[in-house]
C-alpha cells in the first residue's frame, strides 16, 4: 500500500523530480518538498554558464513555474531544511520548528562546495558556486569591469566559470593541484582538448600547482593567490571549485549509514525500508560493477527520482540508468555516456586535430563509456547502445570507415538487458559483472565529481 | 504571442499561448505541459525535448542546424522526418497555430 505522505528533504533537481514523478504515477497522498533555497527548485547547469552572462534570464532558472506546485498539489516549503528524523514515529523536524509526519522519506539533500583549506579562504571576494544566491553574486561581479579572476580547481564548475568569465573579457587563471584537469572525470585526450581551448582563449591554466595562501588588503578583500612554489597571482575575485561534499547530516542524525553519501541499496533504499536517497547525496552500487558511487548530474537526479517514486508506488526496481552528462565551454560541447573510469582500452573516432572526436572506452572488450567532443550524435547513439547492452568490440570500432551513425538503431531501453549483437561487431568477451565491494582506500578513485 | 498545440500520445491536446522569445520547449515547461523533459535546459545536448512537427505543417520553422541533426540521433523514440528539438524552435508570431506531437518517451 502506498504511504499516506511523502516528505522529500531537499528541493534541488532530484527532490523536484521525485515529487513530479510521484504525481505523474498517480500518487494521491500528501507530498511535501523541503528546501533551503528561497526560490525553490532551480536549474543548476546555467548558473556556471548562461546565467552569469545574462543569456539565461532569471525567470528561466526555476525548474517549474510557481503554478506547478498548486496544480500538482505539491507543498513546497523553502527557506528551511530537515534537521532531524524520528524514524520510530515517522516524523521529520524542520529548522523552522515544524514537525511533519511521513510514510516515506526521500533524502535529496544534495551537496555543498568543499571549502578551500588554506589561510585567507574567508576573505571577501573568495566565492564558491552552488546555488542561485552564489551565482547572483558572481553574475554581478562578472558583468562589471574587467577583473583578475583566479579559479581554484579545474573541475567542471571551475572550468565553466573560467570559460564564461573569459568570454566576458576578464583575465583568468586556473590553478589545479592534479597534473591535469578533470583527472577523475575524463580521459586525457578529452581533458587536454578542453585545456588547450582554454589556453587558446587566453586563460592561464596551471596544473600540478597548489594554492598555499590567499592574501587580502586592509579591508579583508582578496588581492592575491600565493602558490606553494611562491608564485603570487594578483586577484580581484577567487572562485573555488574543488569538488563537493554530500549533505548527509539528516541521514547521520537519523542513524543511517553514511560514507561519502547516504548509503543505499541497488533500489536506492537505505537500511530503513521507509527511507530512500536520490541524486547527488546518494551513494549507490553501480549496477555494472557493484562499486559504490555518487553521481552529480541532472540525468542521475532525474532517473533516480523516478526509480524511487516507482518504488514508493509499489513498483521497486534496481536503478540501472546509463549515466549521461555534458558540459559546454566556449564552442566545445563535451558529452559523456556511461562511465569511463576503469577502462583498459580506448578507440578514438573522428578528427582529434579538428576538435571533433569521441573516445570509446572498453573494459575487457566491452564498451563501458564514451566521451565525445563536438560529436553529439556519437553521444546519443552510444548512450542507447549502453542502455540496450548492445555489444560493440574495439576491433569493430577500429575498422576503417566505422561510423556510429551507420549502426542499426539500438532499441529504447532504460534498463540494461541482453540485446542483439551489432552485426558488424564480433561478439566481445563478457566482463565479469558480479558485484564487488570497493576497498575503502580506493573510494576516492571511484568517485566521480560530475556536473551536468 | 503564438498559440502552440501539444498533442500527447494518448490523443489529448494542450493549447497554450507562448510569448516570444520563448522556445516551443519553454512554452511547454512554463505551462506544465507533460511530455517534454529538457534535461539540458535547452542547450541542444540531451535530446529530451524531442517533438514531431505535424506532417501537415506549413508554418515557417527555422532550418535544422548540424548540432540539432546530430542530437536527434540519440532520442528515446524513433526519429522521423518530422522530428525536431523543441528547444531549437523559437516561438514567433508566425508560428501561431503550430501543432507538435509529443513522443511516448523522452528518456
Ligand atoms: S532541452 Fe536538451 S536538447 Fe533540447
Amino acid at each position: 500500500m502506498a504511504p499516506h505522505a511523502v516528505v522529500v528533504a531537499g528541493a534541488g533537481q532530484a527532490g523536484l523530480e521525485t515529487a513530479a514523478a510521484l504525481r505523474a504515477r498517480g500518487y494521491t497522498g500528501r507530498v511535501t518538498l523541503v528546501g533551503d533555497e528561497p526560490p525553490g527548485p532551480c536549474h543548476r547547469p546555467p548558473l556556471s554558464k548562461g546565467y552569469l552572462t545574462g543569456a539565461v534570464p532569471a525567470e528561466d532558472v526555476p525548474l517549474r513555474p510557481a503554478s506547478f506546485y498548486a496544480e500538482q498539489d505539491v507543498e513546497l516549503l523553502t527557506g528551511t531544511t530537515v534537521v532531524s528524523v524520528d524514524r520510530e514515529r515517522h516524523t521529520v523536524l524542520l529548522e523552522s520548528g515544524l514537525r511533519l509526519p511521513y510514510g516515506a522519506l526521500v533524502l535529496a539533500t544534495g551537496c555543498r562546495p568543499r571549502p578551500l583549506p588554506v589561510p585567507g579562504a574567508s576573505l571577501h571576494g573568495v566565492r564558491t558556486l552552488r546555488g542561485l544566491a552564489d551565482a547572483e553574486v558572481l553574475r554581478r561581479a562578472l558583468q562589471g569591469p574587467p577583473l583578475r579572476l583566479v579559479v581554484v580547481g579545474a573541475g567542471f564548475v571551475g572550468l565553466e566559470v573560467a570559460a564564461t568569465a573569459r568570454g566576458l573579457g576578464h583575465e583568468v587563471t586556473v590553478v589545479e593541484t592534479q597534473p591535469r584537469a578533470l583527472t577523475r572525470a575524463l580521459t586525457p585526450a578529452v581533458s587536454e582538448r578542453i585545456v588547450a581551448e582554454h589556453r587558446a582563449q587566453g586563460v592561464r591554466v596551471l596544473t600540478g600547482r597548489q594554492v598555499a595562501v590567499l592574501h587580502g588588503d586592509d579591508r579583508e578583500r582578496v588581492r592575491a593567490v600565493e602558490l606553494a612554489d611562491g608564485e603570487r597571482i594578483g586577484a580581484d575575485l577567487v572562485v573555488v571549485g574543488i569538488g563537493v561534499l554530500p549533505n548527509t547530516e539528516p541521514a547521520r542524525a537519523a542513524g543511517l549509514a553514511v560514507d561519502d553519501g547516504v548509503l543505499v541499496d541497488a533500489g536506492l533504499r537505505t537500511a530503513d525500508p521507509d527511507v530512500w536517497a536520490v541524486g547527488d547525496c546518494a551513494s549507490f552500487p553501480e549496477p555494472r560493477t557493484g562499486r559504490r558511487m555518487r553521481l552529480e548530474s541532472v540525468q542521475n537526479a532525474t532517473d533516480q527520482a523516478r526509480c524511487v517514486a516507482a518504488a514508493i508506488c509499489g513498483e521497486p526496481h534496481p536503478y540501472t540508468a546509463v549515466p549521461r552528462f555534458w558540459t559546454e565551454q566556449y564552442a566545445l560541447r563535451v558529452q559523456m555516456a556511461g562511465l569511463t573510469s576503469g577502462h583498459d582500452e580506448t578507440v578514438t573516432v573522428g578528427d582529434v586535430a579538428g576538435g571533433r572526436f569521441s573516445v570509446l572506452c572498453f573494459r575487457e572488450g566491452r564498451l563501458i563509456g564514451v566521451e565525445s567532443v563536438n560529436r553529439p550524435a556519437d553521444h546519443g547513439i552510444t548512450a542507447r547502445l549502453l542502455a540496450a547492452g548492445t555489444a560493440l568490440s574495439p576491433a569493430a570500432a577500429r575498422e576503417p570507415g566505422f561510423d556510429l551513425k551507420k549502426l542499426p538503431r539500438a532499441p529504447h531501453s532504460p534498463t540494461a538487458s541482453p540485446a542483439p549483437t551489432v552485426p558488424t561487431a564480433p561478439t566481445s568477451p563478457t566482463a565479469p559483472t558480479s558485484p564487488t565491494a570497493s576497498p575503502s582506500g580506493s573510494r576516492s578513485e571511484e568517485r566521480l565529481s560530475v556536473h551536468a | 504571442m503564438a498559440k502552440i498545440t501539444y498533442k500527447h500520445p494518448n490523443g489529448t491536446v494542450t493549447v497554450v499561448d507562448v510569448e516570444a522569445p520563448n522556445t516551443v520547449m519553454r512554452g511547454a515547461k512554463l505551462n506544465n505541459v507533460d511530455g517534454i523533459e529538457a534535461q539540458c535546459g535547452g542547450s541542444a545536448q540531451c535530446g529530451t525535448c524531442h517533438v514531431y512537427v505535424d506532417s501537415a505543417n506549413t508554418l515557417p520553422l527555422p532550418a535544422m542546424d548540424e548540432v540539432e541533426d546530430d542530437v536527434l540521433y540519440g532520442t528515446a523514440c524513433e526519429r522521423t522526418e518530422f522530428s525536431r528539438l523543441s528547444c531549437q524552435l523559437p516561438v514567433t508570431e508566425e508560428l501561431d497555430g503550430l501543432l507538435v506531437h509529443l513522443p511516448e518517451a523522452q528518456s
